[in-house]
């Protein structure tokens, strides 16, 4: 550990401290000074502006949950290809038989999901999903 | 074999498990709504003994590799055959629970291999985020297999507690891990250790290791990081809790090993002398009042954590031996004993309470008759493995003066042989329940079976064999050379 190791951190502190002498003023003088008026378009969930419609804790089908979770897969998928992408000269061909086979990997992932119906919406996909 | 290279014998029990992990994920959709899922489970058999294989060869190149990330030594290839041989039991002994339960089979057999990937991974990694990332593995893949019974209320609950306050341990090793590096610059264990013999030690490593051990100590469930372990173990499916209780945390003590002795780092005597009293004490009493099998068993293997922590406070060389030894001894009996929970328990796990153990010892002999080995070793009845395992832990920590530690200890394995002999008495004197079923275990069930309990007791009747091996393994351990690595440009 270097002599000035704590010290190198003085500008986070500062920032810190900066920062609540900013908002604390402002929070505090805000609820000291501010008039309160409650009136119901106030009390209102807040929409961008537009009258709200239905309840907000309405029920989604379980499937934009998996879909969700299973768009992480291809996007994990996206992201590691950029770095790659930028180093592949320097990686030359064992870059690209790396990747061959982390895509390779992938695929099994996808063809295990689409094997099992997880992406299929279909009449025949509700049947399926309902036995396991 | 430079050890700035990508060497891929240094992993390739690892990369076995993946491919048969994912060969299986491949064959299970291909095959019919309505086939047997046992060629899957021979797959995933077939995987182990090929890991195992591949540990067998890799050993006979030890070293660095990936540049001082990964270093296979006889202490490495200890835990890697370990694990595997875990994972081999525990699909043997699930084949026909897979067909009886609603789970899917591929997922299951799989996470099986992919977590094994994982706690390999552990047992040979040498650098503190490739330790993460493989902890990580071996975490998900269990967090998943303790809710795959999804239509179980009690496994969906479970699963839940176990992923939640399972992430929020692993974030405190991270944030150790950060700490350390922000102490010594590095995250290669030689180079901490480096850096630590140089002479002053920075505040910040106390933090690290305090942090560190948080988020191992939940992981073998060790007091007080242990509330999760009952309910978990209650939930999760019996063959998957016998996998659970034994391969992570064998991985998870390969890693303390590995940070605490290679690196050198001081402070960490008194939490773990703390946390090993704790668990022997609140695990030994928890068990004292639990009737359902598998709560108790989960209690159990608290209070064995702590056993296994007493040794750490020994001199290195025999803490590490001792720690092997015993690990090894109780995977044999816990594997075992929920081998046998797993078979009798039957469609929905519906036999697990003391009671319906009664009468066990009249109407399926040979279940009575292993699991009474397992739970005396469990116990540590001399002649078993569980017997050696105690004595030596507790004669190493002696030794190192650790007198109070004994003593709690000892008093500990006393209190414990009240609840293990508990379900030894329902077997063996109580009449069986009306209507008591007699079924045969099936084969592969039944190699499981006694191939735990042969081992249990080859531990207890020969362990000069697998002594010397964990000796000449710690003093590798201890001797790893320390190479400045250089990073960055």
């Amino acid at each position: 550990m270097p002599e000035n190791y704590y010290i190198r951190y003085l500008p986070l502190v500062l920032h810190l401290v900066a920062a609540l002498l900013i908002a604390l003023p402002v929070l505090v003088l805000t609820t000291l000074i501010g008039r309160r008026k409650k009136f119901a378009q106030k009390m209102q969930a807040y929409e961008c502006g537009i009258t709200p419609t239905g309840d907000t804790r309405g029920r989604f089908s379980v499937k934009f949950y998996l879909v969700g979770m299973l768009f992480i897969l291809f996007d994990v998928e996206a992201v590691f290809l950029y770095p790659w992408a930028i180093i592949l000269k320097e990686l030359k061909m064992f870059g690209f038989w790396e990747m061959l086979v982390y895509i390779g990997v992938v695929l099994v992932g996808f063809f295990y999901i689409v094997k099992k119906g997880a992406i299929d919406w279909g009449e025949t996909a509700r049947v399926s999903v309902e036995n396991v | 074999m430079t050890p700035n290279e990508i060497s891929y014998s240094h992993i390739l029990p690892e990369v076995v498990l993946s491919v048969f992990g994912m060969l299986i994920m491949l064959a299970e959709p291909m095959l019919g709504e309505r086939a047997s899922r046992k060629p899957l489970g021979y797959l995933a058999f077939f995987g182990t003994l090929a890991a195992g294989a591949a540990t067998l060869y890799q050993a006979q190149y030890p070293g660095f590799a990936f540049w001082h990330m990964v270093h296979v030594d006889a202490f490495s290839t200890f835990f890697h055959l370990l694990v595997i041989g875990v994972a081999a039991v525990v699909i043997l002994s699930s084949l026909d629970y897979v067909e009886e339960e609603t789970v899917h089979a591929g997922e299951y057999y799989g996470l099986v291999l992919l977590g094994a990937v994982g706690m390999c991974l552990m047992s040979s990694a040498v650098e503190l985020v490739l330790i993460f990332v493989a902890l990580e593995i071996s975490s998900i893949a269990t967090y998943v297999l303790t809710g795959i019974r999804r239509k179980n209320a009690a496994g969906a609950e479970s699963a839940l507690k176990y992923f939640l306050l399972g992430s929020f341990a692993t974030a405190f090793f991270l944030f150790g891990v950060a700490m350390m590096y922000g102490a010594t610059g590095s995250t290669d264990i030689p180079n901490i250790a480096l850096t630590l013999a140089k002479g002053s030690i920075p505040g910040l490593v106390y933090v690290g290791m305090a942090l560190m051990f948080v988020g191992l100590g939940f992981k073998i469930a060790s007091a007080p990081f242990h509330v999760w372990t009952p309910d978990v173990y209650e939930g999760a499916p019996a063959p998957i809790v016998g996998f659970m209780s034994t391969a992570p945390k064998a991985a998870v003590f390969a890693v303390m090993l590995r940070i605490i002795l290679q690196t050198g780092a001081p402070g960490w005597l008194y939490l773990i002398w703390g946390s090993a009293a704790l668990s022997m004490t609140l695990g030994n009493l928890g068990a004292l009042l639990q009737t359902n099998v598998k709560r108790m068993l989960a209690y159990s293997s608290i209070a064995q954590a702590g056993y296994i922590l007493v040794a750490f406070t020994a001199a290195p060389q025999e803490a590490t031996s001792a720690v092997m030894f015993y690990m090894l001894c109780y995977a044999a009996m816990n594997v075992g004993a929920f081998a046998v929970i797993t078979f009798y328990s039957g469609k929905d796990e519906r036999r697990v309470h003391l009671e319906d153990f009664a009468g066990l010892g009249a109407t399926n002999p040979l279940l009575a008759l292993t699991l009474t080995i397992f739970l005396l070793s469990l116990i540590g009845i001399p002649l078993t493995g569980g017997f050696l395992a105690k004595f030596y832990v507790f004669q190493v920590a002696l030794k190192a003066n650790m007198v109070w530690l004994t003593i709690i200890g000892v008093l500990n394995s006393a209190v414990a042989a009240y609840y293990y002999l508990r379900l030894v008495v329902a077997m063996y004197m109580k009449p069986a329940p009306e209507g008591a079923v007699r079924v045969a275990a099936p084969l592969p069930m039944k190699i499981a079976l006694l191939a735990a309990a042969a081992l249990t007791l080859y531990l207890g009747i020969v362990p000069t064999g697998v002594l010397s091996y964990t000796t000449e393994a710690a003093a590798q351990l201890l001797t790893a050379p320390a190479v400045k690595v250089v990073t960055g440009q």
